[in-house]
């Protein structure tokens, strides 16, 4: 899908949130010049093209105890990547899960899987289930932990 | 950490799953949650002011509007890590950024809004910083049912 001038008034307008009024719609259009009726066609058309994911609350899990938050690291055979890949992100407990490329020879790992919990024991076991259901195909594996939240804004339009 | 009650984590789990596009949405999520409407934009405000919840509202797909994603990593030497951060905070198309316990010990995600602009931005803070960027672009994402059970 392609996003008109107004379109980006809309997304620089909301991007860093969405006002706690009543009619937020309203009141977005209210900023824009806008009606509400168009803001809310707009927003609409952009969720059922994909351009906005959800429009959802984004919950602060080190603040809701979720502490030990650990990027898990797999070195997948090729050949049984995707459908591997397809059952760890079917765990409930991994929040993302994608294949990207190696970095080699530094960085051997394919798959990589986001597990959250309150303790790195907690974590290190949901691991240890990742290791058991990749079984023969997987060659090594790592674990970083992050250790602090240095930047999280989402996404930020520039002028344009 | 701030306590929660029962209601607050009904809302953040409710609201996890998608907010309606209605003129009066958040009456409409309060009827479904048995909760006033002023009820629920209080606790919203007092759930963002102490940092429980850290956006609310629309999460854009900078690659579905033409752009991109990529996670990023570098290897940072600690004496000068606050330094590097910074700069590499710097650009605003740093949409997140960690701290992680590795010899690639900062990895950050770059949100440009076209594909190009990830190598353009990745080269910017390598000549700055003085040090490598690896780019780990998505090259399949996997279906996900995560949510957070407050």
């Amino acid at each position: 899908m392609s996003i008109d001038t107004t379109d980006r008034r809309l997304i620089k307008a909301t991007q860093s949130g969405l006002p706690l009024v009543p009619a937020p719609y309203a009141e977005i259009a209210n900023a824009l010049g806008l009606d509400e009726a168009e803001v809310m066609q707009r927003l609409q058309a952009m969720q059922d093209s994909g351009v906005i994911r959800r429009i959802a609350v984004a919950p602060n899990h080190y603040a809701l105890g979720m502490t030990a938050n650990g990027m898990t690291v797999w070195d997948v055979e090729d050949s049984a990547a995707l459908g591997l890949g397809a059952q760890v992100g079917a765990l409930e407990f991994v929040s993302h899960c994608y294949l990207r490329p190696r970095a080699l020879p530094d960085w051997p790992f394919n798959l990589f899987a986001m597990v959250h919990g309150k303790t790195r024991d907690e974590v290190a076991a949901k691991r240890v289930e990742i290791r058991a259901l990749l079984g023969d195909a997987l060659r090594s594996d790592d674990i970083l932990y992050s250790t602090r939240i240095l930047k999280k804004t989402g996404l930020r339009l520039g002028k344009g | 950490m701030t306590a929660l009650d029962d209601t607050d984590r009904r809302i953040l789990n409710r609201l996890q799953e998608g907010f309606p596009i209605t003129p009066h949405p958040f009456a409409d999520v309060a009827a479904e949650l048995g909760l006033e409407e002023d009820d629920l934009i209080t606790r919203l405000a007092r759930l963002k002011d102490t940092r429980l919840i850290t956006r609310f509202g629309p999460f854009y797909d900078a690659a579905a509007m033409g752009g991109a994603f990529c996670l990023c990593a570098m290897q940072v030497p600690e004496g000068d890590f606050d330094r590097i951060t910074d700069l590499v905070n710097a650009h605003p198309e740093v949409a997140h950024n960690y701290e992680r316990d590795h010899a690639l010990n900062m990895w950050f995600v770059l949100a440009t809004e076209t594909k190009a602009g990830i190598g353009e931005v990745a080269k910017r803070i390598e000549a700055e910083t003085g040090l490598t960027v690896l780019l780990f672009p998505k090259e399949h994402e996997f279906f996900i049912g995560f949510r957070v059970a407050a």
